[in-house]
């Protein structure tokens, strides 16, 4: 885990990127989303607030996930018809990055596929009921939701700021796998994982909830 | 740390009652407990969404904002929904109750005529199969039987919930039972949403939300309802069989223990052409050890005749006499229906306790006279002591069975009673007509 530290180019405060992996981070004085470009940042946009939030999963929390450690460095909101939900952007400790989906407290555990094993085919042709079988597994669409990006927190590995609508097609399995076509970009990306109980990522450093006990 | 918004106190649009929102961030819908108004609980002038009038109010048995313990976590009660399926005219109502953890997401409770179900979303989907000759999905390695389709559609909702309700709006359900668990589906135009539910005695349900009183008790027979015969069938089987193990054990060891000595044996041929007295006395054999049984055994030639043999099993020292007699007959031959046989050409006698000492056997045969012909017959008799009884071992054995074969006939009733609920067996949601 390095910790560069470099100045955000708009307001001049101190913008660490605590994570080897991470593209790019929000300056957390101005907001200004700030990108490495060689060993420069550059300020390519700027977060607005970001609307109350249930999860009760913030930056910092750490878990575990199938015995490795990870640690929340950074977050994409997405808004859609039935409220937002959270891909939390988690590091392992040996570097890996992975995304901790929290849609209504229920959770999923996935990692960018890269290559895709097979051509996407292109959001036209993308429809619910659409199965693949990959890596022995069948995955069939279930759901295609239409989402609004929302806005982003901390650091995630590669840039991702100018969004706006953004579909994405849920596949799922006869077991618990999980799975998520992001058509955010061409060729689309894929995102392969499983489902998971919120007990079982044994959470800690969560929010406050007032009231409840994690 | 920052803390997450959860609850909020806000007060109706339409009837300026006081609201509150439990599950901040997730609710969409907020329904007045008072004007019973659907408001967009997003929208931060708190838009009506729809409004009824003349609604009949229906009391939740779990008051909203109640908090449980079930499956080891906290659930509080945040939203309530009354569905309803038509099935031949006949409308069949049941309750939903919405129960909301922050970090644990939302469960389900279910109730139908004091019936309950612990529901949880489905991350995955069943594959359909077919298993007993029924329609069923597999789900982790398990069949769910088809049980029934409907339509259904909510006709009263109370609370807030974390989508946008459409009070009216039909859902398609189907469900699908391996007891105590079922699936559901609910299919609408664009989604299909699977749940995974579980039986809930109501008892379970009072205890978990610390209920006054007694819940209401649970009438007729459930889809999903664990047979209370099911496990007891397995058990009474299983205590049956495992007796049945033991008495063939104990049988095999009788039988082993026994000496089944063999202490006379002689041959003997009898004909109704010799003349005088047919009686005869064997030479003396004695019976040495404990008091046991003796058998007699008789193995005779007859050819579709028959032959009486009376004994007397008598003490040399005593005199006392055991008497005995034996029919033994053997009929065989071919007709229309081809060969057929009657009877057989042995026997045997079995007589119980017999104390020890020399003893002889005072035989006397007889064979049909009458119709003028000769009878002739060749005879052995085997004396032996001490021989396994196994007839106490069947008939402790038969009995055995009774228990097992009634607990599951009762099943097998259990089974039929709930599947005549079954769309799939009668084409008729019956629940109406309870017991």
């Amino acid at each position: 885990m390095s910790q560069p530290v470099a100045n955000c180019p708009n307001c001049g405060a101190a913008v660490r990127f605590r994570f080897s992996s991470a593209v790019q981070s929000v300056c957390e004085y101005c907001r200004s989303i700030v990108v490495r470009r060689d060993v420069n940042l550059e300020r390519v946009g700027e977060v607005s607030d970001l609307p109350p939030d249930p999860s009760p999963i913030q930056i910092t929390t750490e878990g575990i996930y199938r015995n490795r450690p990870f640690v929340v460095a950074g977050r994409i909101l997405y808004e859609y018809e039935q409220g937002g939900w959270n891909e939390w952007h988690i590091v392992f400790s040996d570097g890996k990055s992975g995304w901790l989906s929290d849609a209504m407290a229920e959770y999923a555990v996935t990692f960018g596929i890269i290559p895709t094993p097979e051509p996407l085919p292109p959001v036209e042709k993308i429809h619910r009921g659409r199965r693949f079988r990959w890596y022995g597994a069948d995955y069939q669409v279930t759901v295609l939701t239409p989402a609004r990006y929302r806005g982003v927190e901390g650091e995630l590995p590669f840039e991702y700021w100018n969004k706006q609508q953004v579909l994405f097609a849920d596949l799922r399995t006869s077991d618990a796998r999980f799975g998520t076509i992001d058509y955010s970009e061409r060729p689309a990306l894929l995102f392969l994982g499983e489902s998971v109980e919120f007990e079982a990522l044994r959470l800690k450093n969560l929010r406050r909830v007032e009231g409840w006990d994690a | 740390m920052s803390t997450a918004p959860q609850v909020r106190s806000l007060n109706c649009t339409n009837c300026g009652a006081p609201l509150t929102i439990r599950a901040g961030g997730h609710t969409l819908t907020v329904v007045c407990a008072r004007c019973l108004t659907l408001l967009d609980a997003r929208d931060p002038a708190l838009g009506v969404l729809q409004t009824f009038q003349d609604r009949q109010k229906v009391e939740p048995l779990i008051p909203l904002g109640t908090r449980g313990e079930l499956r080891g976590a906290t659930w509080e009660v945040i939203g309530f929904q009354v569905r309803r399926i038509v099935v031949e005219c006949v409308p069949y109502d049941w309750s939903e109750y919405l129960l909301y953890n922050p970090f644990k997401g939302f469960r389900y409770l279910t109730e139908y005529n004091g019936h309950w179900n612990f529901v949880a979303t489905l991350r995955a989907l069943p594959e359909e199969t077919v298993a007993r000759g029924r329609r069923a999905v597999r789900y982790l390695g398990r069949a769910y039987a088809q049980f029934q389709s409907a339509s259904a559609r909510t006709i009263f909702v109370l609370g807030e919930f974390p989508w946008q309700f459409r009070v009216g709006e039909a859902v398609y359900v189907s469900d699908y039972i391996a007891p105590p668990q079922a699936l559901s589906v609910e299919r609408t135009h664009n989604e299909e949403a699977w749940s995974l539910g579980e039986y809930l005695p109501g008892g379970e349900v009072w205890k978990a939300f610390k209920l006054p009183g007694a819940c209401p008790p649970a009438r007729g027979i459930y889809s999903n309802q664990p047979s209370p015969h099911g496990s007891n069938a397995r058990s009474v089987w299983a205590v049956c069989l495992a007796l049945v193990v033991m008495l063939a054990a104990m049988m095999f060891l009788f039988s082993v223990g026994t000496l089944q000595e063999e202490v006379f044996q002689s041959s003997y041929t009898f004909s109704t052409a010799s003349k005088g007295e047919t009686s005869f006395v064997t030479p003396v054999f004695e019976l040495k050890g404990r008091m046991s049984n003796v058998e007699v055994k008789v193995d005779t030639d007859l050819e579709n005749d028959w032959a009486y043999l009376s004994f007397t099993l008598i003490n040399e020292q005593s005199g006392q006499g055991f008497d005995f007699g034996r029919e033994i007959g053997y009929y065989h031959g071919v007709d229309s229906d081809g060969s057929w046989s009657e009877g057989g050409r042995d026997d045997r006698v079995l007589v119980p306790s017999v104390p020890p000492g020399r003893y002889y056997l005072r035989v006397e045969p007889d064979m049909n006279d009458e119709d003028g012909r000769a009878h002739s017959v060749r005879y052995q008799v085997k004396v032996r002591r001490d021989v396994p009884y196994n007839l106490f071992f069947w008939i402790a054995g038969l009995l055995l069975l009774v228990p097992p074969i009634f607990v599951s006939l009762r099943a097998a009733g259990f089974e039929k009673a709930r599947w005549e609920e079954s769309s799939y067996v009668t084409e008729m949601r019956s629940g109406g007509e309870d017991e």
